[in-house]
């Protein structure tokens, strides 16, 4: 059931797209927004993009960014991303006016979102569930969780979704409620299940993991966006691989997106 | 002048063109025949395929690494049976010629699998990758010791008519001596090379990046790896070489074919640069042009004039 083709959709080629406005909206985090009515028009929320550096770098294979914004009416994609490498730091540095070579939307996105569902965001895992929200303009909550108040940094004003409530919360306490992503999860939960429609996530794998087990002991259908490195984001190298209880799967082609219950989960 | 030849005879294979796609990175080529264009390519060497669906390594599988990419892929492959009946249907439609790369645990395993793709309408050439450990042979590579390469690679041909390259490992001490045993057991043409050995640590986990610990370096840190060892190899064999490691340019191109390839096959650049092949395609013929080159097989080698050995 879970492996039923989502949103794949047909992507033709990589292509260079402008970037209309670039903006460091922290230190170390990068709101970054390209004409690029092509994959607007197609996108699926839980869908992502590959981006190239230029060429003759010391690092030349493309970078997937969760597609965080779309805007139809302009044909402007905006992606927000933490700078982690040189990939990253190429594109923190890209200015408007130039172009980013960029193939997608690429991958299998997430289903249908019920009412009330909770979306558990982890630090910039917060991307490609700003999209599903958006998208879905229902009533649902999501929790919006880091370390520290330096890494919960997606602008305000991308939040402000209708029908969304946002959770904040801090493991220092520095914004929010002190705690984990898992620690108010649970709480929301224990309190209430069955109000909630479904579970979705994205961010670090432990918290992933955490959200999985709460997901499978509330019965809740619950569904997560996986990261792992990729070459070619098109399902053909097979280097993105990640175990689930039906062998190795592609997470650029058979997701990103997994139902929680397949993905194994070491350590 | 007239357009430049650029076809080639590959070990009894004719190619319209001397530019294929290496084996791994474009798996089965389903997945890229809407993005990119495959006219300029001669052949696309299909990912490895073993007897038994072969599950692969656990993640993370890949790293960039300076220059180029570390990777323990695994050779997953859903096995021979899958392959002759879902995937080889749908790749025979389309222009470039199909090779097979083929790997197996024993050396009756590759036999098996050379059989049952020589049996199939629609393969036109096998290329043997000896990097597989031979279990009956206490896991030692086949393509790292002599004897083994000798007795996979004549295995494999009294299975087959269809042309047969053997892909040799650069993680030996004299890539000529495997050469050697190759073309001696019947090869048709070599392959070369194959990723070099290596490792990255993850310091913030201190431990090794790679699932698999070891992985193989692919991309353009390799070329002058490649490149020599391409050169050694055209002097110690009279067979045709296919030329790879680390090719991003037709520049690279024109380098492996001066240093005795008769043809090249790029794999790490098609991440990146979907239009490699046109451009290697349209830089060959340009360089042609301007130096008054009739045919690119008089350019075959050519590195080595003066060379003692070479004739
Ligand atoms: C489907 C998908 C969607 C993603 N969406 C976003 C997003 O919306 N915002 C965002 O900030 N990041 C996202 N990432 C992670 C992002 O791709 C990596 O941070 C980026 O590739 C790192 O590249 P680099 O060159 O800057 O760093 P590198 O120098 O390559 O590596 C720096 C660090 O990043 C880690 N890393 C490298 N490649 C990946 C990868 N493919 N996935 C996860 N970690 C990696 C490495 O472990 C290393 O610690 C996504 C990843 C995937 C697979
Ligand atoms: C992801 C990946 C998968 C590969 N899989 C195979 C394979 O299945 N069989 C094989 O013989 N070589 C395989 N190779 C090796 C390549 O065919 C090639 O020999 C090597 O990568 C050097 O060329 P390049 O630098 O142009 O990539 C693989 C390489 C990569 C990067
Ligand atoms: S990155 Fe190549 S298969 Fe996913």
């Amino acid at each position: 059931m879970w492996s039923l083709k989502r949103s794949q959709c047909r992507t033709g080629r990589p292509q260079g797209y402008p970037v209309v406005e670039n903006r460091i909206v922290a230190p170390g985090f990068t709101r970054l927004t390209l004409l690029a009515p092509a994959i607007v028009q197609k996108a699926v929320p839980g869908q992502f993009v590959m981006l190239y550096p230029p060429p003759n770098r010391q690092q030349q294979l493309p970078r997937p960014l969760s597609i965080f914004k779309v805007d139809h009416k302009r044909g402007e994609l905006t992606l927000f991303f933490q700078v982690r490498g040189e990939g990253t730091g190429i594109f923190a540095d890209a200015e408007a006016g130039s172009t980013i070579k960029l193939l997608g939307p690429l991958g299998t996105g997430f289903p249908a979102l019920p009412e009330n569902s909770l979306l558990v965001a982890g630090g910039v895992g917060i991307a490609p569930l700003v999209f599903l929200a958006a998208a879905a303009a229902k009533p649902c909550s999501m929790i919006y969780a880091a370390c520290t108040a330096a890494q919960l940094v997606c602008p305000a004003a991308d939040l402000k979704i209708s029908g969304i409530t946002v959770l904040e919360t801090t493991e220092d306490g520095s914004r929010g409620e002190k705690g984990t992503a898992t620690n108010l999860l649970s709480r929301l939960l224990s309190a209430d299940a069955d109000r909630y429609g479904a579970i979705f996530s994205c961010g670090p794998r432990p918290m992933l993991k955490a959200v999985a087990n709460l997901g499978r002991l509330k019965g809740l259908p619950t569904w997560i966006s996986l990261e792992e490195r990729m070459a070619c984001g098109i399902g053909a190298c097979l280097g993105c691989a990640v175990a689930t209880r039906e062998g190795y799967r592609r997470v650029c082609y058979d997701g990103p997106v997994f139902p929680a219950e397949v993905v194994i989960f070491f350590d | 002048m007239t357009k430049p030849d650029l076809q080639v005879n590959l070990g009894g294979l004719w190619l319209s063109t001397p530019i294929l796609a290496a084996s791994g990175p474009i798996g089965n080529s389903q997945q890229y025949r809407e993005r990119f264009s495959t006219r300029a390519l001669g052949a696309i060497i299909v990912k490895g395929v073993s007897l038994e669906p072969w599950p692969g390594n656990p993640p993370p599988r890949l790293a960039e690494t300076a220059s180029g990419v570390l990777n323990a892929i695994g050779l997953q492959n859903p096995g021979l049976k899958h392959f002759l009946e879902q995937d080889l249907p749908q790749l025979t439609s389309a222009g470039p010629r199909i090779i097979v790369n083929i790997v197996g645990r024993t050396v009756e395993e590759y036999a098996q699998v050379a059989a049952g793709l020589t049996g199939a309408g629609g393969v036109d050439g096998i290329e043997i990758n000896i990097s597989c450990p031979n279990i009956k042979a206490g896991g030692i590579a086949f393509g790292t010791d002599p004897d083994q390469t000798y007795q996979v690679v004549k295995a494999v041909r009294r299975q087959t008519s269809l042309p047969l390259l053997v892909k040799l490992s650069p993680n030996v001490a004299d890539v000529t001596v495997l050469a050697k045993a190759a073309e001696a057991a019947g090869a048709d043409a070599l392959s070369l090379i194959n990723t070099i050995a290596g490792m990255l640590i993850d310091i913030e986990t201190r431990r090794p990046l790679l699932g698999n610990t070891f992985g193989g370096l692919s991309g353009r840190a390799i070329l002058p790896v490649a490149l020599k060892m391409v050169w050694q190899t055209a002097e110690a064999v009279k067979i045709p070489l296919l030329g790879m490691g680390g090719i991003s340019s037709a520049r690279d191109a024109l380098q492996f074919i001066m240093a005795g390839a008769r043809a090249v096959a790029v794999g790490t650049a098609l991440f990146y640069n979907h239009e490699l092949p046109d451009e290697i395609y349209r830089g060959l013929a340009d360089y042609m042009v301007e130096h008054n080159v009739a045919a690119l097989g008089d350019l075959e080698g050519i590195a080595h004039k003066g060379d003692d050995y070479y004739e």
